[in-house]
Parts: C-alpha cells; structure tokens; sequence
C-alpha cells in the first residue's frame, strides 16, 4: 500500500484508469478542467486516448461512439456542461452503452439534474456521490463496474472541493466481481452473417419481417431491464449517532463530511442528534432515512443548493417528523460553491436551533398528545 | 401522366425459359429486408446501396461500423447487415470519432443528410475535417427535410419551393445556401471532398468511385473524407416522381456542383 498525496482530479484520474478507462474525451470547465489535464497525460501513457472536444455535446458523443466499440469510456463536465449533454445521455441510456459521466459541480445545485435527469424518455442514471478523495477512487472505480454489469451510464457527482483539495490516496485496482460478457459490443466482424449487431436507441435487433422497428416490444425490454438495475443494486449510504438521536440530519457530498464532524462534535456535547449520508443519490437510501427518523423528533437537510434532495428525504420520511430545510445556496464571487455556508460552525448553529425548536414542540406537545392517546384507548 | 404501357407480355403457354427473380435478387448482399418503406423516386436507397456495394468491393464488410444520423435513410439502419451504431439527430460525426480512436482498425463511416449535418450539427462534420480525423462522412443531399415532409435546410437552393418557404426560398428573408463540399475542402485536414449525384447512370457510376475513393483514403490512414450525395426528393419537393431527376439537375446541381472538389490523398 502506497499513499501519495494528489488533489482530487488526480486522484479520480488515477481511479480511471485503475479501472480500465481506456478513453477519455472533454471540454475544459473548472472544477471539471483539472480531470481532463490529468487524463489528457496519464491516459495515452496507458495506450489509452483522451480527446479535446470542440463542446461538450462532441465530448459525449465521442464517448459514446468509444463506449460502443466495447471500451471502457468516461466523459464529463461541470452541471452547466452536462445540460448541453442530456439529450445523447438519453439515447445512450436508451441504447444501453455503459459510460461513466462525471459531475464536478459547482455547489449542490444539479441534484435534480443528476437524479431525475435533463432528458427525454423513461430513464435512469445510478449516481454516486463521493465526499472526499479517497471515497472517490473507490467509487470511481465502483462506477465503472455497475456501468457495465448493467450497460447503463453511472454518474459520479463531485464538487469543486473533491476536485482541488490534495488528500493522501491509495490507488489500487478494486475487484468487484465478475461482469458479463461484451458480445454486444461494435467490432464489424457481425457484418456479412446476417445478424450484424446495431446499437440504437430504437432496437437491438435487425428486423427480418420489414416491419421496421418495433419500438414498443424494445421500450418495454428497456423498462425491464431498468428496473432490475434499481433494485439490484441496494443503495449505499454512511449512518452514524443514530441511537437516541431526536434530530436526524441528512447530507450528501462534500458537505455530508462537514455535517458528520458537526454531528460528532455534538455528540461529544452530549447533544442527542446523528446524521445519514446518502452515497448513493439514485437509487436514494429510502428505507434508511425512513429508519433513521422513525424515533426522531425532526430531520434536518443540509444541502449547498434551495433544497433538492430534501424532496427524497421527505418522500422517505412521509410525515412521520418534520423535515426542516436548513442548507441554502453557498454563495461566492467565483459561483464555485465554496462560500461562507460551508462551515462547521454555520452547520451546527443551525442544526442547535433545529433541536431546540423539536425539544419546546416536544415540551409543548406532551401534554397534548398523551390525552389524544388516553382518548385513542378508552 | 399517364403513358401507353410497354410491359412485356410474358408467353404462360410453355414454361419460363430462366427461374423468376425475386426482391433479394436485386438487392446488394449487405441489405437484408428489400422493402424499405421510402417514397418512389427518393434518391437515398440508390446513395445507400452504391455505399454498400463500395463496402463490400473493398472486402471491408467485417471491420465496417456504419454511423447512421436521422432521417429518412435512419430505415436502413435497421437492415443492414453491417454493424451499425445509431446515433441523434446531426451528432454522427462525433460518434465515429470515437469508435475510430478507440479501435483504428475499423472502418468507420457516416450517413447524415443535410438537415442532420448542416443544420443540426454544423460544427461535428468541421471539427472532424479540421482534425484529419480518419474517418468517411457521407451526406446525403436533397435540400429539405424529407422525413417532415419537405421544409427548408440550410442547403435549400434560392427559388426552391418549400413547406415553410411556399414562394420560394429567397435570400432576404433566408439566407443562402451552405455549400458544405465547398466549406469542408478549405479545411487542411480534409484530405479528400466530393460530390456526386444519383440522378441518372452515368452520375450513379460516378458517385461509386468517389465513395470508393472516399473509403479507400480511410483505409490507407490518409485523413478525412467525404461525399455529399445529391438524391431526389420528389415528394419534399413537389414533383412528379419522374420530373425528380431533372429537378436535381436544374436546380440543386446548378448551385451545389458535382465533382471532386479536393483531393490531397497518395
């Protein structure tokens, strides 16, 4: 085991290619910027090719068109840029291509985007979202497995603190088990059987009977295949100071990290409160936010955007305890996301006043609710 | 229209003298289902096949990846029997990038028209000639959307009767034409620009050897190629299916010209 210290775009660079990314293609963004010079050096000393995109909307359609020869292929760029990308995602989900899409954010501000997607039709993208660099070489890595064990995009969804904080990383090729064969991948030597291989968003297979595609019977298939990923892979998600806790706080990314050292600091006050990370946004930790608030008296949502994932957070709690919104736009001149709201300090006043709002209701609310259960069993 | 009928009146009195010919009879090996759904008189089953028969002349059948954009040719992405990667609407270029630099052994080619490449997707088909990528783009060429059912492009010629230009595109109110050979030949990187037409035999003959030389620089390594492709469109064009191939002439050929415009290849 070797440690060197990297920054993170290094660090998810080095995890690329430990994974088998073999080509690579993007247009310069920061914090996506510092991806691309990295992969633009490693990656031909690896036989592999990193690509200049004149835009983003080439940078994907290179990969794609890499993807489909049965090479592992990434691409990338910060939200704004994978707004311009949407529409190929689509159809490579469609088309099921395995591709590893990452999303060096600005902010928190693309969990919409990265959850429910930009693009046309009934698809989906599974989402990892790393809070620091040493997680990320892992998930990284893990992408790349789950893009093909399910033909399908993965999306990792980074910051711009992932992407520039140096951080002490072991790089090591991660074994996640054995994957299924690429028989569907482009390589010409179909061409001439009369079962040459098509990759489309349209089919999988060549019609015989000249009745075009039949779009019905393969949207179906899709569907299907769709929802087996969903439930074949069971969210990842970091739970801690759960026992006893009367405010439950979720958070993801990079400020996840800073939620959990506020939570512990509290803990270490005596203050009865715990967080959940998602790792996963899709498929969302449901059943372990659902867990984790049960006995709680409030859940607290700590997110650098105007509150987007605390929509899943409330789909998983479903009125069992308020849901208090307590992240917000993390506002600075360079529009990074690295703004005053990041900070321990800010996360815990605000995870206080929290608490101390559910204990007065809790106060308040005794008297109340325990003649409503008098009543209940009379 | 309508003209006395000079069909061959078949003898049913003895047996035929040769067996009957059927549909695959007169379709290329590389094309699997005849009937391909377009209108009569369209010029891209005849762009397609002289594309085929170029593939499999050179015996590249087995290492060939065809790029197929969207539009009406998009039906024979479905029966082809070469492998085919679908791509959206004006991104082909891009794609085939990919599958190039990710396996350089395969020959990889486009088919977009030109609202795919010269509307939606301009600057895929430059960038890829500025870079000498070494790959084929084949465009086909009728100056309207014929899948829509016959509206402008940004290769409409001026006068040329459109949907969405009923008197006529003029240049006042639409612009000009692009003439993308024209565009793509100044570019360094484009090794080898043409355009053919297959409105008749002679212009058919014509258009195999440009496709045939297209390919053949993609597979001596020599850098970009491309054929645009004037084909027919009677029915986006409102004429008479066999008033098409003169239309073309007159109209579409005056302005984008047939020929070789560069070649640079050894």
């Amino acid at each position: 085991m070797t440690r060197v210290l990297m920054e993170g775009s290094e660090a998810i660079a080095e995890a690329m290619v430990a994974a088998g990314c073999r080509f690579f293609a993007g247009y310069p963004m920061t914090p996506f910027t510092e991806v691309l010079e990295h992969m633009a050096r490693k990656l031909p000393t690896h036989g592999g090719v990193c690509m200049n995109a004149e835009s983003e909307l080439e940078a994907v359609g290179m990969a794609w068109g890499a993807a489909a020869t049965g090479t592992k292929a990434a691409t990338g760029s910060v939200g704004q840029g994978l707004s311009l990308m949407q529409e190929s995602l689509s159809e490579i989900t469609l088309a099921r291509i395995p591709l590893v899409v990452l999303n060096m954010a600005r902010g928190q501000s693309d969990y919409y985007q990265a959850t429910r997607g930009g693009g046309h039709g009934d698809y989906r993208h599974l989402v990892l979202a790393p809070m620091d660099a040493p997680e990320a070489v892992e998930l990284v890595q893990l992408a790349f497995h789950w893009a093909e064990k399910w033909r399908n995009p993965v999306l990792v969804f980074g910051d711009y603190y992932l992407a520039h904080v140096y951080q002490s990383v072991d790089v090591q090729p991660l074994d996640f088990g054995p994957l299924p064969d690429r028989s569907w991948a482009l390589d010409g030597t179909s061409g001439g059987s009369g079962r040459a291989k098509l990759l489309s968003p349209l089919g999988d297979v060549k019609q015989r009977d000249d009745v075009g595609y039949d779009l019905q019977d393969y949207y179906l298939r899709r569907a299907a295949e769709t929802a087996a990923m969903v439930e074949g892979e069971p969210p990842l998600v970091e739970t801690g100071y759960l026992e006893g806790a009367e405010v439950v706080v979720v958070a993801y990314g990079t400020p996840g990290k800073y939620v959990r050292f506020a939570v512990q600091a509290m803990r270490a006050d005596g203050l009865p409160v715990g967080f959940v990370r998602p790792i996963t946004l899709f498929p969302f930790p449901t059943e372990a936010v659902a867990a984790a608030s049960a006995q709680a008296r409030a859940v607290a949502v700590y997110e650098n955007s105007v509150g987007q994932m605390i929509d899943d957070v409330r789909l998983a709690v479903l009125g069992r305890a308020p849901v208090h919104f307590i992240g917000g736009l993390t506002l600075d001149s360079s529009g990074f996301g690295i703004g005053p709201d990041n900070d321990v300090a800010v996360i815990r006043s605000r995870i206080e006043a929290v608490l101390a709002a559910a204990s007065a209701d809790a106060a308040n609310s005794v008297g109340r609710s325990r003649a409503i259960r008098e009543g209940a069993s009379q | 229209m309508t003209t006395d009928s000079q069909v061959t009146i078949i003898p049913t009195q003895r047996p035929p003298e040769q067996p009957a010919r059927l549909v695959d009879d007169f379709t290329p090996d590389l094309i699997d289902v005849g009937a391909h759904h377009l209108c009569p008189g369209c010029g891209e089953p005849v762009a397609m096949r002289s594309i085929l028969e170029a593939v499999a002349d050179l015996g590249a059948v087995q290492r060939a990846i065809a790029v197929f954009g969207i539009g009406c040719y998009t039906a024979f992405s479905n029966n082809l029997d070469c492998e085919v990667l679908q791509a959206l609407h004006g991104r082909a270029p891009s794609l085939a990038t990919g599958v190039k630099r990710a396996k350089p052994d395969l020959l990889a080619f486009t088919i977009q028209g030109d609202g795919d490449m010269v509307n939606e997707g301009l600057q895929e088909v430059i960038h890829a000639a500025a870079r000498g990528e070494n790959i084929t783009c084949f465009m086909l060429n009728n100056g309207v959307f014929g899948e829509t059912g016959g509206h402008l492009t940004a290769t409409t010629v001026l006068g040329q009767r459109t949907k969405n230009t009923l008197d006529g595109r003029n240049a006042k109110d639409h612009g000009y034409p692009i003439l993308v050979s024209n565009l793509l030949a100044q570019l360094q990187g484009a090794t080898y620009v043409a355009r053919a037409a297959v409105n008749n035999a002679g212009n058919v003959a014509k258009a195999r050897r440009m496709i045939t030389r297209a390919l053949e620089v993609q597979l001596q390594g020599g850098g970009f190629s491309f054929v645009e492709i004037l084909t027919m469109c009677p029915t986006g064009w409102f004429v008479e299916t066999t008033e098409a191939p003169d239309y073309l002439s007159d109209n579409l050929a005056a302005v984008h010209a047939i020929g070789v415009v560069k070649d640079d290849g050894g």
